[in-house]
């Protein structure tokens, strides 16, 4: 085996802030402490600075700068697009909401927490691959349908989703249509004028900016109600002094991410493919999510026999930092919801390994992780009664 | 999510103690389920009432695997009688805590000290049921918390 390597495969959980990110923050962390509310210039410029990382995030998303709100990340955009407009909607007496049940828990549990409010949600299945179908979207909308919210690439399985389809369904019902897009940002092109989207959520910390900041995107002329309540911060909606180091960091992030995107997609592709067939091979596994309809950096393939934690904390032991979707690494019991969702019987789901690369990775990475995680899924079977019954069943 | 294992649980894990199968075994216990996401089999051989060799295979968690290597560890020479007063609570002792949603995982190595206890009684044709008592099921497994 080779010589022990660091390998971060964990992007999709979060990234390594870049030297262009960091550079274009440092100055706001020390010299730019302004407040953008004074009206000095050390305000005026931090003001700037704002408006300007308000601008990027709204070109990379085809957007205009006043339909950006600046968050705490992705979560806080999701529970703000979904309850604004849940709550907005209820007074017309609209109080249904369409989501699928594989979405992130920021958008599950901010439905859950709608649900008991009295709303009544509508979870729309996916299918083997990780897909919605536009199909079950058009058959859940009904005359009380206030939103419809899909994510546009799944955080696990990486699977794309149909989202050119269902905004424009949405726009011709009439019914509106968020995503989070937390995954897809950086990623894979986005035009919410183009795809209809009405709402969407993004995170700075999935694509080499700082945590603690996101924003959403929300289609002029959808009134939200204020998310918090003081001064006039992000025109009134969220009150509270801008973190604008972050901001700037995310500005700065997105324009990187956007402008190299066919570029590095297509690098990423080509990591991820080869990683996906040297991994194949291997005895009884499967990747979960479709092939094609994929994030250029997501791999996720579930091992039989193994559980999903030991094969983390063994492959930590060689130096790569992977995810899985196993209970055990999620602090309950139950393996992953997405999984559950694609079908996979509990016990596959333990074993399920998420490895998500990024621009830091590189051809030897990929290497290296394929030299070292065949024998580590033997080692871990071979101490498996699972696997040993796997095998004697055959 | 970041569990913040214990050192002794980490060297358990890291460098399993008795781990594999035994062939002249004459109790073999299993306990768990693969839905849960773990699966204990203890193989004991038993020579004139003291437990001479142990040994397990994990399908599980690292506190799974490192359980099972404490319990194998703390029964080995024992006599039958003292390996079944072994608790779950004297395993997560002896690896110096457990995080509490792993607790579980120490009563599924005490529970598969006893169930290997019992299928050595079985094979003796004697019911293990005095001796040994309930073995019990994977109560964390309900799914209702």
């Amino acid at each position: 085996m080779a010589e022990t390597r660091f390998v971060y495969a964990d992007n999709a959980a979060t990234t390594k802030i870049s030297d262009a990110v960091f550079d274009a923050m440092v100055p706001w962390l020390k010299e730019g402490y302004g407040n953008p509310s004074s009206i000095y210039r050390k305000g005026d410029e931090a003001a700037r600075a704002v408006l300007k990382a308000r601008e990027q995030v709204a070109a990379a998303l085809g957007a205009e700068p006043r339909e950006i709100y600046f968050t705490s990340g992705g979560s806080e955009a999701d529970n703000w697009a979904i309850k604004g407009v849940a709550h907005t909607f209820a007074k017309k007496g609209k109080k249904h909401i369409i989501t699928s049940v594989f979405e992130h828990h920021a958008v599950l549990h901010t439905c859950d927490a709608l649900r008991k409010e009295g709303f009544e949600i509508t979870y729309l299945p996916v299918d083997d691959m990780g897909l919605v179908s536009v199909e079950d979207v058009k058959n859940a909308i009904r005359e009380d349908t206030a939103l419809v919210s899909v994510m546009y690439a799944n955080n696990e399985i990486g699977t794309v989703q149909p989202i050119s389809e269902i905004g424009a369904l949405c726009h011709e019902r009439k019914v509106l249509f968020h995503t989070d897009a937390v995954q897809a940002v950086g990623n894979l092109p986005i035009d919410v004028k183009a795809q209809q989207i009405d709402l969407l959520s993004l995170s700075a910390h999935k694509i080499h900016g700082p945590k603690g900041v996101g924003a959403l995107y929300c289609r002029r002329g959808i009134l939200l109600p204020n998310l918090i309540d003081g001064g006039g911060q992000e025109g009134g909606h969220r009150a509270g002094t801008e973190n604008v180091a972050g901001i700037v960091g995310l500005g700065v992030a997105i324009t990187k991410a956007m402008e190299t995107l066919p570029e590095r997609a297509a690098r990423l592709r080509a990591l991820r493919d080869r990683l996906i067939d040297g991994l194949l091979p291997i005895e009884r596994c499967r990747l979960n999510g479709d092939r094609e309809k994929r994030l250029p950096g997501n791999v996720n393939i579930s091992f039989e026999g193994v559980e999903g934690e030991s094969l983390l904390l063994t492959l930590d032991a060689h130096g790569i930092c992977a995810s899985s979707g196993s209970a055990c690494t999620s602090g309950s019991l139950d393996p992953s919801h997405v999984l559950l969702a694609i079908g996979l019987p509990a016990e596959v789901a333990h074993g399920s390994l998420r490895l998500s690369l990024s621009d830091d990775t590189s051809e030897e990475d990929v290497d290296y992780m394929l030299s070292v995680i065949p024998g580590v899924i033997e080692k871990l079977r071979a101490m498996s009664p699972l696997w040993e019954r796997i095998i004697s069943e055959k | 999510m970041a569990m913040l294992y214990s050192d002794k649980v980490m060297d358990h894990f890291t460098n399993p103690r008795n781990v594999g199968e035994l062939a002249d075994a004459n109790g073999i216990g299993e306990v768990g389920n693969a839905k849960c996401g773990d699966i204990m089999k203890m193989y004991i051989k038993v020579d004139k009432g003291v437990i001479t060799d142990v040994k397990f295979k994990t399908f599980g968690c690292g506190a799974a695997i490192a359980t099972s290597s404490m319990a194998t560890e703390m029964i080995k020479g024992k006599t039958i009688e003292d390996a079944l007063k072994l608790t779950n609570k004297a395993v997560v002792e002896a690896l110096e805590g457990l995080p509490p949603v792993k607790i579980h995982c120490s009563v599924l190595a005490e529970q598969a000290v006893r169930a290997a206890v019992a299928d050595y009684y079985k094979r003796l044709g004697i019911d293990p049921g005095p001796i040994v008592g309930e073995i019990g099921d994977c109560h964390a497994c309900s799914h209702d918390e």
